[in-house]
């Protein structure tokens, strides 16, 4: 069984980089295709959340800010539980292409699992809720 | 458009192929929801919840025990109590999350938000 550790995606925006970047790098713009709601502080080491109406309320924290090329956040692994310490690392790149922009999302680090989570996942006799599985398939839809 | 692998460490892969293969038998989703609903349990407790006689209980839970998704502890009067284990399901629910993470649903949403902004 292969386990996906990143996820690629390209598309092609019949808009200009400047425009693209205010969609996914502003509070406005996040708040409109992303989430339902949201907030950012666009600088590195910045604190960001992006809420989902009827759904969750995530935390982010920015780590790369270059405007107009590399926007990139790390977020928690959607569905393991609150504690965890496992986050996953988004990065968009922006690109110009003709009159619009090539946007590329990487998100890695879905297979991480540090010795350290590894041995407190399974030394101890660890309880706790995990999030509904169901609740991973409504992730983005509300976007 | 891409989607890359690789591979995990061999047991994270034979863990999370136990959590799948357990899921994948109606009897043993019912033993693990059971336990997940309403805690630790005894074989003679499930097969009074469930359609499921009390021996093919015993071989699920033996399998689940032997898988690391159950463990079984002392109980009253000298009964063997199964326990739910979480720590597989964790490593189950990575993989979920990424197959999950729908960015298709989310840059589509992002183009017709440009669109419509225009």
């Amino acid at each position: 069984m292969g386990f996906p550790d990143r996820i690629e995606r390209t598309v092609e925006i019949a808009h200009p980089p400047a425009k693209v970047w205010a969609a996914i790098t502003t509070a406005d713009g996040l708040g409109a295709w992303f989430g339902n709601e949201a907030t950012i502080d666009l600088r590195p080491g910045g604190a960001a959340q992006l809420k989902w109406t009827g759904g969750p309320t995530v935390d982010i924290r920015v780590e790369r800010v270059e405007e107009p090329t590399v926007f990139a956040f790390t977020w928690p692994i959607y569905g393991l539980a609150d504690e965890d310490p496992r986050r996953t690392y988004v990065e968009f790149t922006l690109e110009p292409a003709g009159a619009g922009t090539r946007l590329r999302v990487v998100e890695s680090g879905f297979a991480q699992l540090s010795e350290e989570a590894y041995k407190k996942a399974y030394d101890g006799n660890s309880e706790g809720w995990l999030k509904e599985l169901g609740e991973l398939v409504d992730y983005l839809d509300a976007a | 458009m891409s989607w890359s692998t690789t591979s995990m460490p061999p047991d994270i892969e034979a863990i999370a192929e136990q959590v799948f293969s357990a899921l994948a038998d109606p009897s043993r989703r019912a033993i693990l929801a059971a336990l997940a609903a309403e805690g630790p349990a005894t074989a003679t407790d499930l097969a009074d919840r469930l359609p499921i006689t009390r021996q093919a209980i015993a071989k699920h839970l033996a399998l689940l025990a032997e898988a690391g998704l159950v463990t079984a502890e002392p109980g009253e009067r000298r009964r063997v109590r199964y326990r739910l284990r979480s720590a597989p399901m964790r490593v189950a629910q990575q993989f979920l999350a990424a197959l999950a993470r729908d960015w298709d649903s989310s840059l589509d949403a992002l183009k017709e938000h440009l669109e419509n902004s225009a």
